[in-house]
């Protein structure tokens, strides 16, 4: 059975739940989405500024000098964080404004938590030259000074957002409450697979290139399809993206979640793990919410996944056991963070480092002829001041 | 557990009341437990002295993504007093002591479904309240709720917006119970000055496809505004500008006169049409 249904829903989760202002603009970009996937000129045109412009197909890098120290299963990497603006949110981006330009709206409005969306999103106005609008937390701006600082200088405004936690969730909101009021000249570009539908089917479908061509490069390289695909997930648009293609084979997916200062502290993003079924941001999924329905607040080293939901499908995949969730510590990743850049002379973004920290646990247990692919889902430049930070906390105690 | 009687409940009462009496309905908006619940208790008892026919209570949530900064921070000081859906029920619980005044919960999604939608719906109807007002439920996800709130005599409340096609704004008035919220503007609750373009055609327009009740809220703040908008629907609905107040002059005696004032300024500028 095909998913999303028509009412948007992969199995139990999904769905539109969205003040009635916001229905019939849905409606209507659904309706966009599907003429555009399905006109040639449109998927031609994607397709070029992918290619020349975003600098795709990524590679699929073979991580010797990981596996050997290892000892382990040969590990690959998906190396989206090449990708254009250093990550793979480009690929969502270029998508959902050329979309937006198709009908005809001239204003481009996002939220970002780490920055990357709302890089990639100030990057693919620009280039458009459409007017662009970031909500982002005043926790996040502090942060990720320097993603401000580029978006500003790709022209965009980044409006700061001082309600609740004053991170990811506390963004969006804003972003609906500003979609909800200028509607009709307005396109939200949601960066990841959650909102109501039809943003996660459509965010699956942009961001779907990175698993298509890594099946593709897998082929190649071994013959064979590998035996782990591991990505972290915060929403989940990277690992989705690398995990749907996948779906019908016989390929173990895991997804890695944050689990912060630790699971029982309270202090994570461990949204599949230990979060129940709820509503938030227009779309039934898993949430971290107390017993009154109130959302918590989430928290991770890594600014991308500190949110306290996740995509439908991801809840779906969970549910359904087609994908495995688990969790590292802050620790972990930031192990993970150093290890890859010693060895590879790669620096991932501490997102990917919670993807890259999971292999180091599983790799040595697996065999030689065994292959993972882990999705490298952004650079690290960004958290380099964060983690410098940490080891002189730690030199100081 | 109690059985719920099938009866008519007070919003559809009150409604059949003030059309005899070729009157309009003024509904208050107001955030339980902003700034704590005794407060909010004593007001219900002010804004039904002060002419309001029906009061509308909001329930706290941590994501209010339809509300504007007033009532953003009104749901936050309540948060600050633990106050979540089952405190507003016994609220109510409380309240029904003292007052037939109807009481519609306006609430997010979230809470009633964390709680269970049997279990808010029952709970709801045992404590006295008359209807639900869930911004993030459209009709298309309601199917459950709808049978379970009928089951329990409780209305629920669809919104319309200025940018809802005739076709669906039909659809919408068949689906809802109590009346049709007519939103006034596309945008989030808060204050507003003057009459939004095109309002009195959409107004028109809703009144021409039905003959439910038909309410106007979002940015509705002052007597001029009501007086204007009175003769095109059966009731307006207060919010931030009564939030505003509240959060300005205390909960104390002095913003009970402004409060007052404010609404019996508004329940004129309704009765002068």
């Amino acid at each position: 059975m095909a998913m999303p249904n028509r009412k948007g829903y992969f199995g139990a989760y999904g769905g539109k739940f969205v003040p009635e202002t916001l229905m019939t603009p849905l409606k209507e970009l659904e309706k966009a989405f599907r003429a555009a996937l399905g006109d040639k000129d449109f998927r031609a045109e994607l397709a070029y500024y992918l290619r020349r412009y975003a600098g795709r197909p990524t590679p699929l890098y073979p991580a010797e000098n990981l596996s050997r120290s290892l000892g382990s299963a040969r590990i690959y990497l998906k190396r989206e964080d090449l990708a254009h603006t250093g990550a793979h949110k480009i690929n969502n981006t270029l998508a959902q404004v050329l979309l937006a330009k198709r009908m005809g709206k001239r204003r481009i409005i996002a939220e970002t938590g780490a920055g990357q969306h709302g890089v990639a999103t100030a990057t693919a106005a620009a280039l458009f030259n459409l007017t662009c609008n970031v909500y982002m937390g005043e926790e996040d701006i502090r942060r990720q000074a320097m993603n401000v600082y580029r978006m500003r200088l790709l022209g965009a405004e980044v409006i700061p957002v001082k309600q609740g936690s004053c991170t990811l969730k506390d963004a969006i909101n804003e972003a609906i409450r500003d979609w909800v009021t200028h509607v009709r000249n307005t396109f939200y570009v949601i960066g990841s697979v959650v909102g109501p539908h039809p943003y996660p089917l459509m965010v699956r479908e942009f961001q779907s290139i990175i698993g298509r061509e890594a099946r593709q490069q897998i082929k190649r390289a071994e013959g064979r399809l590998p035996d782990i695909i591991i990505a972290c997930v915060g929403g989940g648009s990277n690992a989705l993206g690398i995990f749907y293609p996948f779906c019908a084979d016989q390929v173990r997916l895991i997804g890695v979640e944050a689990a912060g200062l630790g699971l029982n502290t309270g202090k994570h993003s461990a949204t599949l793990s230990v979060g129940s079924p709820g509503i938030l941001h227009g779309a039934l999924s898993y949430l971290l919410q107390t017993k009154e329905g109130q959302i918590k607040e989430a928290h991770s080293v890594a600014p991308g996944l500190d949110y306290p939901g996740v995509g439908p499908e991801h809840a779906f995949f969970k549910d359904s056991g087609r994908a495995s969730y688990v969790s590292v510590t802050d620790d972990e990743a930031v192990g993970g963070f150093k290890i890859l850049s010693e060895t590879e002379g790669i620096i991932p973004a501490l997102e990917s480092a919670h993807a890259v920290a999971y292999a180091l646990k599983i790799a040595p247990k697996m065999t030689s002829d065994q292959i993972i692919v882990i999705n490298l889902s952004g650079r690290g430049d960004k958290d380099v001041a964060i983690v410098a930070e940490r080891d002189r906390n730690a030199k100081d105690l | 557990m109690q059985r719920i009687s099938n009866r008519m409940n007070r919003v559809d009462l009150a409604f059949k009341r003030l059309r005899r009496e070729k009157k309009k309905a003024l509904i208050p908006f107001i955030t339980a437990g902003d700034p704590d619940l005794a407060t909010t208790k004593d007001l219900v008892f002010t804004l039904e002295e002060s002419g309001a026919h029906i009061i509308e209570l909001g329930v706290p949530f941590s994501d209010p993504l339809a509300d504007g900064p007033v009532i953003q921070a009104a749901s936050l000081r309540a948060l600050g007093q633990a106050v979540g859906l089952s405190k507003v029920f016994e609220l109510v619980l409380d309240i029904r002591q003292e007052t037939e005044v109807p009481l519609v919960l306006m609430t997010y999604y979230n809470p009633v479904f964390r709680l269970g939608l049997e279990k808010a719906a029952h709970q709801a109807a045992l404590a006295g309240v008359d209807g639900f007002i869930i911004p993030d439920l459209p009709p298309e996800e309601s199917g459950e709720w709808r049978k379970l709130a009928r089951a329990n005599s409780l209305d629920v409340i669809f919104l319309v917006a200025p940018n809802t096609p005739p076709s669906r704004a039909r659809f919408l008035a068949s689906r809802t119970s109590g009346f049709l919220y007519a939103v006034s503007i596309t945008g989030i609750t808060g204050k507003r000055d003057g009459i939004p373009d095109g309002l009195t055609d959409y107004l028109k327009m809703l009144r021409s496809i039905t003959n439910k009740a038909l309410a106007v809220g979002f940015g509705i703040s002052s007597p001029s505004q009501v007086k204007a908008i009175g003769p095109l629907c059966d009731g307006v609905i207060i919010g931030s500008a009564l939030v505003d107040l509240l959060a300005r002059y205390g909960n104390r005696n002095n913003g009970f006169i402004q409060i007052r004032s404010f609404v019996k300024s508004i329940a004129e500028a309704l009765t002068g049409n």
